[in-house]
């Protein structure tokens, strides 16, 4: 092993900690701001449990598969590790076209980012998760591309394993937006 | 970091997530009785915990051997969102506390967000 990837991946990892930080804002402001509805609908009135859990099970998924892929990479076989970063794509984009129907349909019905400071924070905040997600997706393309042309050597791994560390932390911030915004909403 | 480690991770995680919506199937089953509002919160709040620490050993191999480094810098970040959270929620539940004016007021903190819907979810 090179003796840049350790620290590559650490500097990384020290980045997804004030990540973790900056979310921790948008949760603090959503459970002050949650009953904050002004008489309209909260997140509590348009819940579909069924539908994020699909959302999460996604996730999750997909979590596992760029985690495989990690594992085939550093096995050497360039082949599976493309085709389970590819599934975790196709897992990503499903889980983002659900959240944009998820929000085109709120917007539709009057229930926007400018309803009420409640809709504000709940959009900032998965909102925020969501392009988190795109921008791992944006991300992996890359990746997948340097793996095609490249093949796996020592730059491709260090870049393979910081994008892991990414997806599997959004699916941890995942996990904290379906609990607290979700299924609180629920009681 | 190895496959089964992947795959228990995994299979932990399907578990813990959907223990939460089983729960509230079962509160709805029981006609709002047991298990209690209180209770789900808890018990979703403990599922939320148990997976963080499911996902911070198994997918992102916290406190292995080569990622020892890490675990100053993840403490660090849990205190800072504890005292962030913490904090506002303490200071603005204050606030509202403090400065009732009516009960429309109320209902707009943290106080009073149980949802009318709460009885047919």
């Amino acid at each position: 092993m090179n003796a840049e990837t350790p620290k590559v991946t650490f500097g990384f990892w020290l980045y997804l900690m004030s990540d973790c930080v900056l979310f921790a804002g948008l949760f603090a402001t959503f459970a002050v701001l949650r009953g904050a509805t002004f008489g309209a609908a909260g997140v509590g009135d348009f819940l579909d449990i069924p539908f994020v859990l699909t959302e999460t099970m996604l996730l999750l998924t997909s979590s596992l598969t760029i985690g495989l892929s990690l594992l085939f990479a550093r096995a050497n076989n360039r082949l599976l590790t493309l085709a389970f970063l590819a599934a975790t794509l196709a897992l990503g984009f499903s889980f983002l076209g659900m959240e944009v129907s998820e929000f085109g349909k709120l917007i539709y019905e009057n229930n926007g980012p400018n309803a009420s400071a409640a809709l504000s924070s709940f959009f900032t905040l998965v909102g925020t998760h969501g392009l988190h997600v795109l921008f791992g997706t944006v991300w992996m393309l890359v990746v997948m591309a340097h793996v095609a042309v490249r093949g796996l050597n020592e730059s491709t791994n260090r870049k393979l394993t910081c994008l892991a560390l990414f997806w599997h932390f959004l699916d941890l911030i995942w996990i904290f937006i379906f609990t607290i915004v979700y299924l609180f909403a629920a009681l | 970091m190895t496959l089964r480690s992947y795959i228990i991770g995994y299979i932990l995680c399907v578990l813990l997530t959907v223990a939460a919506p089983a729960l509230l199937w079962l509160h709805v089953y029981n006609h709002h009785r047991f298990p209690t509002h209180l209770e789900l919160g808890i018990a979703f709040a403990i599922f939320a915990l148990i997976q963080l620490a499911v996902q911070l050993i198994f997918f992102l191999h916290v406190g292995e051997k080569d990622n020892r480094s890490n675990l100053p810098s993840l403490f660090l970040a849990l205190i800072v969102v504890c005292i962030l959270v913490g904090g506002t929620l303490w200071i603005m539940q204050n606030l509202s506390a403090n400065m009732q004016m009516d009960d429309s007021i109320n209902q707009t903190y943290i106080g009073g967000t149980i949802t009318p819907q709460a009885e047919n979810d």
